[in-house]
């Protein structure tokens, strides 16, 4: 099983970071292999999932959308129904447990949306433990609800000015702060990025989704899906969503962030469009110039605004296990809204790109006994600004 | 043998510590960059260190993560930072090391790269974010090509890391003073020295301390336990402060001559 002792998904990932911080990782996962293996953490774990995050979480069989979209079976998995509104929950309480029986006394996250860092300063205030979030000048500003509630969670959030002022620069500043409080502090990554152990650490603590999409379309359907629909910005939902099925015969489609159009170069469509290269810690496809200068992203969606995207996922690009496409802000917009209207859901901006793609792109080429899978990651309601704004 | 091992072959027989200078090429432009290497040359730098910048610096403080935006307005890469070296060469033999992050080099390809660095003059290279596990192409490469591959060593590094460390690096090794990024500090570790000795217990190379150093206090105290000590933002300030000034690169020279001259010869 991926990835190898080196941390690598036949050659992606791997650590590369600064030697000060190659201690903090081999302790990270040696104690995450640890947490692995022990009944006492699973059941910790799995007892805060439950009771506080609101697991398990509802395949809703969305029969509006399958109606309209000419009869294939559309299921939801409805990961906005989680406390603090998306998925990231299921990473951020796993890991400040990991914190916590390593005796750090401090929290960092790095966030974009705002997502991550208020499921960080959630799980951070409920252990106790002081939190900053870093996170950049220009989400600060499309995101201030997000700002608002990781305030009131008692976390410190701070403005990053550096760079394309978004998750990039708030992840570079938040690598900072951990080599140099590296002895104290435990840093929390949003996704299934950075050195190893980190893309399979979150990955492991994201599989409850796949895990429990697959007792649950049994249960339906007697049957696995035939197609696995989840966006893709780092990649923690949509790997969270598919590993349980890698070894099964389920399609995946990962939905990329496709901006103002892939031609326009103004996207997040690491996988589409980058090549392999070297961003916070680990070796995967990356945007970058002609040079290797890492380059802006853009979406509609402050959680997909990112140009790399984690290790395995290149993996399974190179290897054909899962395809990738992209969606623009503007289709994202129409999936939105169809969700909304349609089946009464308000869903965020980055799931909206798989629901697009899924009712729009997919469905309608499918015979009618096919089922799809959508992960609906988050809830929209820190997107409503942005939404008004646009009408 | 290149420059590099000469010049701490040199510095050995005259019982001295290098003194190596960093500045980012092309900040602020790649002509001045040329005049600063021979003014830090003249000033007493027996070493430089070239930055050659990325967009993300991970490893660096506030001071050279502007020094690299400066450059980066220039489009200052590989290529045009191995030619300045190519030209600074009909002037000097002083040995010069990139500084630079992997993506970089990974994108230039790294045959490629080790090829068009020592072609151009270039006597190795320092990556702050490629430990030696994930190091192994570019260490067999740059020792077919006698190209010095500067690993760097902190003070969380264990016992074993630091043989590791050791073992995959040739010229020197880059001593990490602190926890943290680079920058200017007022104050540095108390325990410098014993890290350096316990480094010094697993290794016969030598060794430089790099990261917080800005005055020749520091320097002196440094130089008592190390071979070297680097200083990088220290030398940026002095340069950000004189951007557009026609002194900048004989005020850089003096202050790097209160830093590098003078200090005492060691055992």
């Amino acid at each position: 099983m991926l990835p190898d002792k080196y941390g690598k998904f036949d050659g992606f990932g791997g650590k590369f970071v600064p030697e000060t911080l190659m201690v903090a990782l081999q302790e990270l996962e040696r104690e995450y292999k640890k947490a692995l293996k022990s009944t006492k953490f699973k059941q910790e774990l799995g007892e805060l999932l439950e009771v506080y995050a609101g697991r398990p979480t509802p395949l809703y069989f969305a029969r509006n959308l399958s109606k309209q979209t000419g009869g294939c079976r559309i299921y939801l998995k409805r990961e906005d129904l989680l406390h603090t509104g998306a998925h990231k929950i299921n990473n951020t309480l796993g890991q400040v447990l990991l914190a916590v029986k390593m005796g750090k006394s401090r929290i960092i996250a790095e966030t974009g949306a705002g997502q991550h860092g208020v499921a960080t300063a959630t799980a951070a205030a409920m252990f106790g433990l002081p939190c900053d979030v870093y996170m950049g000048i220009e989400d600060i500003g499309r995101q201030a609800l997000n700002v608002f509630k990781m305030k009131l969670l008692g976390a410190r959030v701070i403005p990053v000015y550096s760079g394309s002022k978004t998750l990039k620069d708030a992840t570079n500043e938040a690598i900072r702060d951990w080599v140099t409080n590296v002895r104290t502090t435990h840093y929390i990554i949003g996704s299934v990025v950075g050195p190893h152990p980190y893309p399979a650490m979150v990955r492991d603590f994201q599989t409850v989704i796949g895990k429990e999409t697959k007792k649950q379309i049994l249960k339906y359907e007697g049957r696995l899906p035939d197609y696995m629909v989840a966006c893709v910005g780092g990649g923690s939902n949509s790997i969270g969503f598919f590993h349980e099925f890698f070894k099964s015969k389920v399609k995946f489609i990962g939905v990329e962030a496709g901006g103002l159009g892939l031609a326009s170069g103004k996207h997040g469509a690491a996988l589409c469009k980058g090549k392999p290269g070297i961003l916070h810690g680990s070796k995967s496809y990356l945007l970058q110039d002609k040079n290797g200068q890492v380059t802006v992203a853009h979406s509609i969606s402050a959680g997909l605004d990112y140009p790399g995207v984690g290790p395995e996922h290149s993996y399974y690009k190179e290897t054909g296990r899962a395809q990738y496409v992209a969606v623009t802000d503007k289709e994202s917009l129409e999936g939105f809204k169809m969700l909304s209207e349609i089946e009464g859901i308000i869903p965020a901006l980055e799931p909206s790109h798989a629901i697009y793609y899924a009712v729009k792109k997919l469905a309608p080429k499918l015979k009618k006994n096919k089922i799809i899978a959508i992960c609906l990651s988050g809830r929209g309601d820190k997107d409503i600004d942005i939404i008004k704004g646009l009408s | 043998m290149n420059r590099l091992d000469r010049k701490f072959n040199e510095l050995k027989q005259k019982r001295k510590k290098a003194f190596v200078a960093f500045i980012m090429a092309g900040d602020p432009s790649l002509g001045t960059t040329k005049k600063l290497i021979l003014e830090l040359e003249k000033s007493g730098a027996d070493i430089i260190e070239l930055g050659v910048p990325f967009s993300d610096p991970l490893a660096d403080g506030p001071t050279i993560q502007r020094s690299s935006e400066r450059a980066l307005k220039h489009k200052v890469n590989i290529d045009s930072v191995s030619n300045l070296v190519r030209n600074v060469r009909s002037e000097t033999d002083v040995p010069i090391v990139f500084l630079t992050y992997y993506n970089l080099i990974y994108h230039y390809g790294l045959d490629k790269f080790v090829k068009k660095a020592t072609s151009s003059g270039v006597d190795g290279v320092i990556i702050p974010d490629l430990p030696p596990e994930e190091s192994k192409d570019l260490q067999r490469i740059a020792r077919k090509n006698k190209f010095s591959l500067i690993h760097l060593a902190a003070p969380t590094s264990s016992r074993e890391r630091l043989r590791k460390i050791s073992d995959a690096s040739t010229g020197f090794i880059y001593y990490v003073s602190l926890t943290g990024t680079t920058g200017a500090r007022n104050k540095l570790p108390k325990e410098i020295s014993g890290s350096l000795r316990r480094l010094k217990r697993v290794t016969k190379k030598p060794v430089c301390v790099g990261f917080g150093i800005s005055t020749p206090n520091q320097v002196r105290s440094i130089s008592k336990s190390a071979d070297g000590v680097i200083v990088g933002s220290a030398i940026i300030k002095v340069i950000e402060r004189n951007i557009g000034k026609k002194d900048l690169v004989k005020k850089v020279g003096r202050f790097v001559q209160c830093l590098a001259l003078d200090r005492p010869v060691q055992g």
